[in-house]
């Protein structure tokens, strides 16, 4: 997609950021394919690459390595095959990782004596004592004190893994100096550990007031009752503090899960009357109108023998698509049928408030697709009112014309198309990028270039009717050349 | 390539190190379950995992089969399960059924979870709640960090972007602050902390924390700075498509936890290839940072250097072919190799930005971050959705518009996303309330004023919280500022100049000539500031929350001399992408330092607003 106007294109050109093109025809690109020939055609006379490939370093994963074997899954497994372990010749990897380095005797303070530095002495005894034994450390020490301690220390205790006890936090203000606590150790971990003993040991009114004042512990709130899908909790606690667009979106959010269509249909039904802004109240009415339409238009063309079903058999079903796809889809296997129809164009077109321009992208697509170009011609039809016809259309021929050619749509259609861009300069880049030989020729016929006509006969084909044109056009001595 | 590395760059430390200490806290982890046993993995652990163990080291420790997480039943006839997991509530409610299901089937066996990096409280709650607790064991695996290359360190860990900026869930920042930790232990701590953004705050004070328990350290710093940014500072870089080879390469192919599978498109045979892109390939690495227009040139003449090289066989005798054949030869095969890979790939990205455009899709962006042009970029966009083209490009050029432009005109906003959902699916106003919530698009209000429930809010504030509380709002009402944060710090070079891609001048020329990255730009301007003196408009616009701290072993001048203080750790919290490592290089070079990066994961526009959908179940 091109910008219109042709100053932009100056400002580009001239500006800093003509860095590099990524056109065919650049000479990086053809310098890059060369230089790939040039790799590609050096012989080198040993037969063995193959096996070279897993031998050096940069082939990837190494044969044996984890996610190389993991391959099969258990529930694929449990298809038949009950072959144990994938069946794999790790030496390759094994003389480039095994270490012959054990664990234990890291932590027996001693190192087998090896090619590398020592381990345990490349660093003091903290450092290791911080890292790894941490987990033979009973935890247990001071269970006795536990339920004495404050909440700092009890907060202390819980980021360090070591036991702990809530119980003695019994009153209402205990609990929030615990909470509190938590928080201001930023320590989420703990956040939400104390947040599951006040979801035990406090009604959620009071929970729910108490979190209003406290927006980090709320947050992690929130947050964690997503996480346990405890949905019906975070709607009441949403709807408490008032935040009801949020709650509307949370219980929106749920039609997700549901696979069947037509219980999809009704839950997006019942979300209609949920405090929306008004907005996404709007977009939310068009989705639950969306499946509703879907839900029929599927279940008719679903056995639909029409002609074009035959021709061009559906690929997939058109449930739960976006509404441009299903606008496509109806351009495509639906067009022409009159707008009182769900699944005719316009009544899409109409029902879901599309754009004129969005409209014509759409059903230009999908026509030309179907190489219908007398559908395509009369998408740009508009008579005035003296009732002449006149081509129009709010995109820009350019664009047209770069969808046609998407669609491999053959030159004398492109070629009506070039010629309705307005501006020269545009009309040529168009005509020469999809080699359109008239309108290039007749544009410089226009110009009374003759120099670049001269130029351009030399890319064609000689004796080709478009090389004869240019030579006739040399040779008219009526033509008042500029150059 | 046009550039060489300065001769006193600094040594980079070697990572290595971390892969061996998380293997073998893996293997000890293991042990701790003797016996035959069937290993249940997270799909997404699977490719960290290759990076530091194989199946040989797995199966030394007795693990028998290996499955992938999926959360369907499972078949396995072993009496020892074992699953290696994210810590997510899904994957544990699923671990708890199947411990069910065997109790009902009154089969006997033993589980064990082991969570990494951490474990949740939230995910032991649901063991205890579905009465297994105690019938499984739990453990941690506190594989924080996988080296990526030499100076790429990855938290591997991409959900944290949506659950901290967008959940507002702060399960992560612990993490962030012990993997600094982490490093800190094992290479020796940092005699300056830069940050700015709310999440590095606070991974900054769990790091602290973390500190001043740990017995203090005397070892000679490896680092010298580190450098906090929080992702949401600075949304439009990573919006950006990517021109740079390496950033190419994961826009279109993907890559995944450094490696990227090539497609038969690019291998010119029937098969795919998995390929390691790091610093280990030579050819790649030449071409990783540059310009894509620039790496065409570039393989050309490798191409020609190396039929020169293959050529010296000719005319050659036996003794000449013996020793040709013994000390060259095979790295001319190699390099063979990975040229014809590249030059395949480079041809393969070519053909894809023709078709779709590219070059109209860059000028549209240009357009924005100039802010030239801005109906016509509407126009362009509209047009983009209106064709169905590409669901993400869509949305991107939209946040991107809304970014630069301080949120759309009600007007436009409107009929945008009506027309959005006319063409991605109506579903997708769950996505545009996400995107509302993190700022990246919105409709411009006539007034700020504070939404009702928001005031309401405030009266019940009482003093202790009012601080936060304010913070929350702030963040979430924020406003971008692009346009003057970009003329402040000159983001935009002035038009019309010539910009050389071949003799890049600043970072700019990640984008082209046409930006220079906020996040690159605020380190580069902290740095050379040695804090944020001078830039207190800029924080102002970017909603404060920056901070420089100087650590407690700063130490004596004369270790300033030492490489070490020429290293610069940047921790990226919410992601960052190839081209803005590129840009750190670039930077590094200029000025004679090295970056180590550390990010959560790799990002990219795509993965980026990916994590932000929410039309499917």
């Amino acid at each position: 997609m091109s910008r219109a106007k042709p100053e932009d294109d100056d400002y580009w050109n001239s500006s800093k950021f003509k860095a590099f093109t990524f056109d065919d025809d650049d000479d990086e690109f053809s310098q890059l394919k060369e230089s790939k020939r040039a790799v590609n055609s050096i012989l080198v006379d040993d037969d063995d690459d193959e096996d070279d490939v897993e031998r050096v370093s940069w082939s990837g994963e190494p044969v044996g390595s984890i996610s190389w074997s993991v391959k099969e899954t258990a529930s694929s497994i449990r298809s038949g095959s009950e072959q144990s372990f994938p069946k794999i010749d790790t030496t390759p990897s094994l003389s480039k990782q095994g270490s012959g380095y054990s664990l234990s005797s890291l932590f027996k303070g001693k190192s087998k004596p090896g090619a590398f530095q020592s381990f345990s002495e490349s660093f003091s005894d903290t450092s290791v004592r911080t890292y790894a034994p941490e987990l033979r450390k009973p935890k247990s020490d001071g269970k006795d004190f536990v339920s004495d301690l404050s909440p700092e220390e009890t907060v202390r205790r819980m980021q360090k893994g070591r036991p702990f006890s809530l119980e003695k936090f019994r009153s209402l203000q205990d609990k929030l100096l615990l909470l509190d606590e938590a928080v201001a150790v930023y320590d989420g971990n703990v956040i939400t550990a104390v947040l599951i003993f006040l979801k035990k040991s406090l009604s959620k009114e009071i929970l729910f007031r108490e979190l209003m004042a406290r927006d980090v512990a709320l947050r992690h709130y929130v947050h964690y009752l997503k996480e346990m899908g405890e949905q019906k909790l975070l709607v009441e606690l949403l709807k408490a503090l008032g935040r009801t667009e949020d709650m509307a979106l949370i219980q929106y959010k749920e039609h997700l899960n549901i696979k069947d269509e037509g219980r999809r249909r009704d839950f997006l039904k019942s979300c209609l009357s949920l405090p929306f802004s008004q907005d996404d109240a709007t977009h939310v009415q068009d989705h639950y109108t969306l499946l509703e339409r879907q839900i029929i238009i599927e279940a008719s063309d679903k056995k639909a023998d029409a002609e074009i079903f035959k021709k061009f058999p559906r690929k997939a079903s058109i449930l739960n698509m976006p509404i441009i796809t299903t606008l496509y889809y109806s351009c495509f296997y639906h067009y022409g049928e009159s707008e009182g129809t769900f699944s005719s164009p316009s009544n899409i077109r109409k029902t879901f408030r599309i754009s004129e321009k969005q409209y014509i992208l759409t059903a230009l697509g999908a026509r030309a697709k179907l190489k219908s170009w007398f559908d395509v011609d009369s998408l740009f039809n508009t008579k005035n009112w003296l009732g002449y016809t006149k081509k129009r259309s709010p995109i820009g021929f350019h664009k047209v014309v770069d969808i046609l050619h998407k669609n491999s749509a053959p030159v004398s259609v492109l070629q009506e198309y070039v010629n309705l861009i307005d501006d020269t300069e545009l009309k040529l880049s168009v005509a020469l990028k999809y080699k359109c030989h008239d309108v290039v020729i007749n544009t410089y016929r226009d110009l009374k270039d003759r120099q670049q006509l001269v130029v351009y006969r030399e890319k064609l084909e000689r004796d080709s009717p478009e090389y004869r044109k240019i030579q006739e056009l040399l040779n008219n001595v009526q033509i008042r050349w500029k150059n | 390539m046009a550039h060489t590395e300065r001769r006193d760059a600094p040594e980079l430390p070697d990572f290595s190190l971390l892969k061996r200490l998380a293997r073998d806290q893996l293997i000890f982890l293991l042990e701790q379950l003797p016996g035959k046993k069937d290993l249940f993995i997270d799909a997404d652990l699977m490719s960290p995992l290759d990076r530091i163990a194989n199946v040989t080291i797995l199966k030394q420790h007795e693990v028998d089969k290996l499955y992938k997480v999926e959360l369907k039943p499972i078949v396995s006839n072993s009496d020892q399960l074992c699953f290696l997991i994210r810590p997510r509530i899904q994957t544990v409610k699923w671990i708890s059924d199947l411990v069910n299901s065997d109790k009902v089937a009154g089969r006997f066996r033993r589980y064990k979870i082991i969570f990494t990096p951490q474990k949740f409280y939230a995910c032991e709650t649901v063991l205890e709640e579905q009465g297994v607790f105690g019938d499984v064991t739990t453990d941690e695996w506190n594989f924080y960090i996988l080296p990526l290359d030499d100076d790429i360190l990855s938290l591997e860990l991409p959900e944290f972007f949506r659950d901290n900026f967008l959940e507002g869930d702060q399960r992560w920042v612990t993490t962030a602050g012990s993997a600094l930790h982490l490093l800190q232990s094992v290479y020796g701590s940092f005699s300056k902390v830069y940050g700015i953004g709310r999440c590095a705050k606070m991974v900054y004070e769990s790091w602290r924390e973390l500190m001043e328990e740990g017995e203090q350290r005397t070892r000679q710093p490896e680092f010298a700075k580190v450098f906090l940014i929080d992702r949401d500072v600075d949304y439009v870089t990573p919006l950006c498509s990517q021109v740079v080879y390496e950033g190419l390469v994961d826009d279109i192919f993907r890559i995944k936890c450094g490696s990227v599978e090539f497609g038969p498109d690019v291998t010119s045979s029937d098969k795919s290839i998995k390929v390691m892109l790091n610093s280990q390939d030579k050819v790649f690495n030449e071409i990783r940072n540059e310009h894509f227009s620039n790496v065409f040139g570039f393989l050309s003449q490798k191409a020609k250097n190396l039929q020169t090289a293959y050529d010296k066989r000719r005319g050659m005798d036996i003794q000449q072919m013996k020793a040709f054949v013994a000390d060259e030869l095979k790295g001319l095969k190699q390099e063979h190799r990975l040229l014809s890979l590249h030059i395949g790939a480079s041809e393969s990205m070519m053909k894809k930005k023709t078709k779709q455009d590219f070059q109209e899709l860059l000028k549209t962006e240009h357009s924005l971050l100039e802010g030239f042009e801005i109906r016509e970029c509407i126009t362009y966009i509209e047009e983009h959705i209106n064709r169905q083209v590409s669901m993400i490009d869509s949305l991107r050029l939209l946040c991107l518009l809304s970014i630069t432009e301080n949120g759309l005109l009600s007007k436009d906003y409107k009929s945008l996303k009506a027309q959005y959902f006319q063409s991605y699916g109506i579903d997708h106003l769950l996505t545009f309330a996400n995107l509302r919530q993190l700022g990246l698009l919105e409709e411009q209000q006539a007034g700020e004023t504070l939404t009702v429930m928001e005031s309401k809010v405030g009266k019940l504030v009482n003093d202790k919280t009012v601080g936060k509380l304010t913070d929350a709002f702030s963040s979430l009402a924020k406003k971008s500022n692009f346009r003057a944060l970009s003329k402040r710090l000159a983001l935009v070079p002035k038009s019309g100049e010539e910009y050389d891609l071949r003799v890049p001048r600043d970072m700019a020329y990640i984008f082209s000539g046409a930006y220079i990255p906020l996040s690159c730009k605020l380190i580069e301007q902290v740095l050379e500031r040695d804090g944020w003196t001078g830039l207190e408009e800029v924080t102002r616009m970017l909603n404060g929350q920056e901070f420089a701290v100087t650590g407690g072993s700063s130490g004596s001048e004369a270790r300033n001399k030492t490489d070490a203080q020429r290293i610069v750790l940047v921790m990226f919290l919410g992601g960052c992408t190839f081209s803005e490592i590129s840009a750190l290089r670039f930077l590094g070079k200029e000025r004679g330092c090295r970056f180590i990066v550390v990010t959560t994961a790799i990002t990219n526009s795509a993965r980026l607003l990916e994590a932000l959908l929410d039309n499917h179940a």
